[in-house]
C-alpha cells in the first residue's frame, strides 16, 4: 500500500539543532509529517521527544535547521504563530483551571472572543462529532483526568487543526479510555489531520501508527512502519541495544508485613480525595501492586503508610504493631522504608550531596552516634548504594540534583532497600527513569521481595504492575478494590476497575482481632 | 540586541564566594559617589569612614566591642534562618537577656560575690530563650508568622525595659532618670586592660569577647557535624524532604527559635554588664537587626559571621566617626548598611544566572508544560 506517499507533505524539519548550556537536546533531526497520516516520534525519557514538539510548536526557537510548512519554509516564533498556522499540541500536563467551567477554560485558548453560549454549542457538537462527550457546563474539577484530556483535544479541536500533536497523552487514561481515544485519533486522520504522537509505549504506537520516527539522545537513529516491527525491535531501536528482561522468582509468603484495616482519611482541601474504608495486608515476600490513575487517592495513602499524615493506630500496621498514629520517624525505626512519588525535593534534596541524601533517611544505620555525624559511615553507604545501583554520578559527593532522573531514582531505591527493610512502599517506581534503569529498579524489587520484605508499589503504569507484582488492588475515587493474583486477571478488567467499576472489598478483620 | 539572564544549568560555587566581596566593592564605589555628593573629597571621607577609626589600639577596641554582639547574635541568626525560621525580633530576645541579666545584677550582687557573673551570663541566655519561646509557641502551635510575632515582640521587650527602669528597678539615687543603679565590679565584665593587657590600657574591651569566640566554633561544629543541624537545614532547603525523612517540623521552630534567644540573651548580657553597666532606657543599638544583615551578608555560613561582623561593626564606627570629624548625617551607617544588603542581593542572582547578551535569532518563550 504506497498511498503514503500520495499525501501531501505538511511539515519538514530538516537539520534541526538546540543545545541548552552544554547539553545537546537535539542534533541535526530531520522529520517529515505528511497529511492524514499518524506519526509516532519514539524515543526513551530524555531522548529529547519533547523539546522537537515544543520547536515545532513554537515554544522553543532551534539553534539551527529548517522548518518547511507546506513547502514553503516559516519561521515559528510563538505558540500563537503555531496556531494560527493550524499547529495543535495537547500536553501530557493539562493546563485547565479547575474552579472554572469547561467552556470558560475553552475560551481561554481561542484567539477571539465569542459568546460562551454560541461556544458551549460548538464544543457539543465537536465533542460529539469526535466521540469525545463533555459537557461545557460542567466544573473542572468534577471531571476525571480522561474526561479532562478530552476538554483539551476539544479545545484544539475548535480550531481545525491540519497538525496535532500528542504528548504522552495515554499515561492518564485507563485501558477502555485509551481505546476510545485511538477512534477519535484514526477518525481525525482519515479527515486528513496529520498527528504527531509522541510516547515511549511501544505496544500503543504499533496499534495505532502508521509511521514512527525513532530519536535517541537527541538524534534520529530510524524511520520505519511500526506495524511491521516487533516490540522487542522498536525497543532496540529505542535504547539502542537488547531490550532487558526482568526474572521472577517463585513466592514464598510469610506474616503479614504490613496491613491497612478500615484506613478513612478525609478529604484535604476541596481538591484533594478522601480516603475510604481502606483495606488490605502485603505479607512478607510478595509483592502487592496497587494500580490505578493518578488523583485517585494515591498521594493521601501513600502519605497515611509513610506517617507524614497520622490517622488511628488501629487504621495502619507494621509487623503486628499498630502505628496508625505514629510519625515517619518512628515508622522507619520500626523497619519501614519508603520510596517517595517526587524525586527532587521529597525524595533527595538536590542541593546536598548523594551522602548527605544517604544521611536524609538512612541516620539509623550507624551514621549518628551521640547526635554527631558519622562521616565515614555515611560515605561508605553512600558508596555502596551508587556501586550496587549502577549509578551514574561524578562521585559521593556530587549535588543530588546533577544526577539525571534514572540515576537519582536507582540512588534513592538503593539507599531505601540497603536499610534492610521488613516492609517498604514505593511510589511510582520507575516514573520519568530511563529503560535501563527501569529494568534495574523493577529487578531489585523483585529480589527484594524474595529475600522476604513484604513490598508495596503504588503505580500508574499498568505494565509495570503486572510485570513484577504477585497481587494487584485498584484504587479509584478513593476506595480500593480486593487484592487479586496477578494471573488471574488482565488489563481489561483492571481497566474497568479503575474506572470504579469493582465489588466491595470484604471487610478485613485486623490483625488485633485475629 | 541586549542582555539577558540565562539560568545555569548548576549553582555557580565561584560565584558564591564573589557575591558578597562584589557586594563589598560595588558598596564602597557607591560610598565615594555619596560622599562626593555631600561636598566632601570622596578619599578623605573615605579614608575617615574606613581606616581611620581603626587606626589605633581604642579603634580596634571599639570594633570589637561592636562586632562581637553583631557577631553572637549573627550566628544564632545564622542557624535559624538555614532551617527556615525567619526570627526578625532577635533585637528582643537580648533586650530581654540584658533584663533578667540585670534582675540578677541589681538584687544579688552584693550577696553572690564571684557567682553573680556567672549566674547574669545563665540568666541572660535563658531570658533570651524565654523571649524567643513565645514566638516559637506561635508558629509551632498555632501556626502564626514567626517574623511578625518576633519584630511585635521586640517592642513590647523595649516597653519592658521601660516599665522597669521608670518603676521598680529605678535606681532611688538616680533623680527620677530611668536608670538602674550601676553595676559593682563582680556584676561586671572585666576589662582587658585591667587585666595586664597593657596596649589596650584605656580601651573599654572586655572578657565578653570570650563567648563570641567560644561561640563562633561551636555554632559551626553544630551546624556542620551534627544530626540535628543537619535537620535544621534539610527543614529549610527542602521541608518535604524534612518530612519525608520523618524530621519534626515542630521541633526545629523551637530548636532554631530557641538557639537564636539565646545567643541574642547572651548579647544582651554583654551589653549591660559591658560597656554599659546597667539597663537604662537609652539602650537601643538596633544589634538585633544588623545581624540579620550579617547572617545574610555570610551566606548563612557560621565562618563567614564573624567577617561579616567586623564590617557591619565598621560601617557603625565609620558612621560616627564622619559624624564627629566631617559634620555628616548620622544616617550615613545605616545607608551604607543599606547599600551592602541590596548589592548583596542583587549579586545572588549571579550564583544562579548568567548575564549574556541576547542573541538575535533566539526568543525562548516561556513552556507551558512541564518536560517530559
Amino acid at each position: 500500500m504506497n498511498n503514503m506517499t500520495d499525501r501531501p507533505l505538511l511539515l519538514r524539519l530538516t537539520g534541526i539543532a538546540k543545545s541548552y548550556a552544554a547539553l545537546r537536546a537535539l542534533d541535526g533531526v530531520d522529520l517529515d509529517v505528511r497529511a492524514g497520516e499518524i506519526h509516532a516520534v519514539l524515543g526513551e525519557n530524555g531522548a529529547g521527544k519533547s523539546t522537537l514538539m515544543k520547536v515545532i510548536y513554537g515554544a522553543v526557537q532551534p539553534d539551527a535547521g529548517r522548518i518547511e510548512w507546506e513547502g514553503a519554509p516559516v519561521s515559528i516564533d510563538a505558540p500563537t504563530a503555531a496556531r494560527a498556522r493550524g499547529i495543535a499540541m495537547v500536553f501530557q500536563h493539562f493546563a485547565l483551571f479547575e474552579s472554572s467551567t469547561v467552556v470558560e477554560n475553552v475560551a481561554l485558548a481561542l484567539p477571539e472572543r465569542e459568546p460562551l453560549k454560541k461556544l458551549a454549542e460548538r464544543i457539543t457538537e465537536v465533542s460529539a462529532r469526535y466521540g469525545l462527550p463533555v459537557n461545557p457546563n460542567q466544573y473542572v474539577h468534577r471531571l476525571s483526568v480522561g474526561e479532562r484530556q478530552r476538554v483539551e483535544i476539544v479545545r484544539c479541536l475548535l480550531q481545525a487543526p491540519r497538525l496535532l500533536i500528542m504528548d504522552e497523552p495515554t499515561s492518564v487514561l485507563t485501558p477502555q479510555a485509551v481505546d476510545q481515544l485511538f477512534e477519535t485519533l484514526r477518525r481525525l486522520a482519515a479527515e486528513g489531520t496529520a498527528i504527531i504522537y509522541v510516547s515511549h509505549k511501544l505496544e500503543e504506537i504499533r496499534r495505532l501508527c502508521d509511521r514512527a520516527t525513532i530519536i535517541r539522545q537527541g538524534k534520529v537513529v530510524g524511520h520505519t512502519d511500526p506495524r511491521r516491527e516487533t516490540e522487542g525491535r522498536l525497543a532496540e531501536l529505542m535504547i539502542g541495544r537488547t531490550f532487558p528482561h526482568t526474572e521472577r522468582r517463585s513466592k514464598h509468603e510469610g506474616d503479614v508485613a504490613l496491613e491497612v484495616a478500615g484506613l478513612d482519611v478525609p478529604a484535604d482541601g476541596p481538591f484533594g480525595t478522601a480516603l475510604k474504608a481502606i483495606s488490605f495486608r502485603v505479607h512478607a515476600g510478595e509483592v502487592l501492586g496497587i494500580a490505578g490513575i493518578s488523583g485517585n487517592g494515591q498521594a493521601e495513602l501513600l502519605a497515611a503508610l509513610l506517617g507524614t499524615s497520622r490517622s488511628q493506630a488501629q487504621a495502619v500496621w507494621l509487623n503486628g504493631s499498630p502505628v496508625g498514629n505514629l510519625g515517619a520517624a518512628r515508622r522507619r525505626a520500626m523497619g519501614l522504608a519508603f520510596v517517595p512519588e517526587e524525586r527532587l525535593g521529597v525524595g533527595a534534596v538536590p542541593e546536598l550531596s548523594l551522602v548527605q541524601n544517604a544521611l536524609l533517611t538512612a541516620y539509623q544505620k550507624g551514621m549518628v552516634r551521640r547526635g554527631l555525624i558519622q562521616r565515614g559511615a555515611a560515605g561508605a553507604y553512600a558508596e555502596r548504594c551508587i556501586r550496587e545501583y549502577d549509578v551514574r554520578c561524578a562521585g559521593p559527593g556530587a549535588p543530588a540534583g546533577s544526577l539525571s532522573g534514572g540515576n537519582l531514582q536507582k540512588f534513592i531505591v538503593g539507599r531505601e532497600i540497603e536499610q534492610k527493610p521488613r516492609v517498604i512502599v514505593i511510589g511510582q517506581p520507575t516514573w520519568g527513569v530511563d529503560v535501563a534503569a527501569t529494568a534495574l529498579i523493577r529487578q531489585r524489587i523483585i529480589d527484594l521481595a524474595a529475600g522476604g520484605v513484604g513490598v508495596l508499589v503504588v503505580s500508574e503504569d499498568l505494565g509495570e504492575i503486572l510485570e513484577i507484582c504477585d497481587r494487584v488492588a485498584v484504587l479509584a475515587g478513593g476506595r480500593i478494590s480486593p487484592a487479586r493474583d496477578v494471573h488471574a486477571t488482565n488489563s481489561e478488567e483492571i481497566g474497568r476497575w479503575m474506572a470504579g467499576g469493582f465489588p466491595e472489598a470484604p471487610a478485613v478483620s485486623s490483625q488485633a482481632a485475629a | 540586541m541586549g542582555f539577558e539572564l540565562a539560568r545555569r544549568a548548576e549553582p555557580s560555587r565561584l560565584m558564591k564566594f564573589l557575591a558578597p566581596l562584589q557586594a563589598i566593592v560595588l558598596t564602597l564605589l557607591v560610598g565615594l559617589g555619596i560622599f562626593a555628593a555631600l561636598g566632601q573629597d570622596p578619599w578623605h571621607a573615605f579614608w575617615q569612614f574606613f581606616i581611620a577609626p581603626v587606626s589605633d589600639a581604642h579603634g580596634i577596641s571599639e570594633l570589637l566591642l561592636k562586632a562581637s554582639p553583631l557577631c553572637l547574635i549573627g550566628l544564632g541568626l545564622a542557624i535559624s534562618y538555614r532551617a527556615n525560621v525567619w526570627n526578625i525580633g532577635a533585637e528582643g530576645q537580648m533586650y530581654m537577656g540584658g533584663v533578667f541579666a540585670t534582675g540578677i545584677a541589681i538584687h544579688f550582687q552584693d550577696s553572690w560575690g564571684a557567682a553573680t557573673l556567672p549566674a547574669m551570663i545563665l540568666a541572660g541566655s535563658v531570658g533570651g530563650m524565654l523571649w524567643a519561646s513565645l514566638t516559637a509557641f506561635c508558629r509551632a502551635q498555632l501556626h502564626a508568622s514567626e517574623i511578625l510575632v518576633s519584630l511585635m515582640l521586640t517592642y513590647v521587650a523595649s516597653l519592658v525595659i521601660k516599665y522597669l527602669v521608670f518603676g521598680p528597678w529605678q535606681d532611688p539615687h538616680a533623680n527620677n532618670f530611668p536608670l538602674t543603679v550601676n553595676f559593682e565590679d563582680n556584676a561586671t565584665f572585666p576589662l582587658f586592660a585591667s587585666l595586664g593587657w597593657d596596649w589596650l590600657q584605656g580601651t573599654r574591651l572586655n572578657l565578653s569577647i570570650v563567648i563570641t569566640l567560644i561561640a563562633i566554633p561551636l555554632a559551626w561544629f553544630f551546624a556542620e557535624r551534627t544530626f540535628p543541624g543537619f535537620q535544621l537545614s534539610v527543614g529549610g532547603l527542602a521541608p518535604a524532604a524534612a518530612r519525608y525523612a520523618g524530621y519534626s517540623d515542630r521541633k526545629a521552630v523551637w530548636a532554631a527559635m530557641l538557639i537564636g534567644g539565646a545567643a541574642a540573651g547572651l548579647a544582651g548580657v554583654s551589653e549591660v554588664a559591658g560597656p554599659i553597666g546597667q539597663l537604662n532606657d537609652r539602650w537601643a543599638p538596633q544589634y538585633g537587626f544588623t545581624a540579620i544583615i550579617v547572617a545574610t551578608l555570610a551566606r548563612l555560613h557560621p565562618l563567614g559571621v564573624p567577617l561579616a561582623a567586623l564590617l557591619m561593626a565598621l560601617l557603625y564606627l565609620g558612621g560616627e566617626t564622619v559624624q564627629i570629624e566631617l559634620q555628616l548625617p548620622q544616617a550615613i551607617s545605616f545607608v551604607f548598611q543599606g547599600l551592602l544588603l541590596m548589592f548583596l542581593l542583587g549579586s545572588e542572582v549571579l550564583v544562579r544566572y548568567r548575564v549574556r547578551r541576547t542573541r538575535p535569532a533566539e526568543k525562548v518563550v516561556k513552556a507551558v508544560e512541564a518536560p517530559a
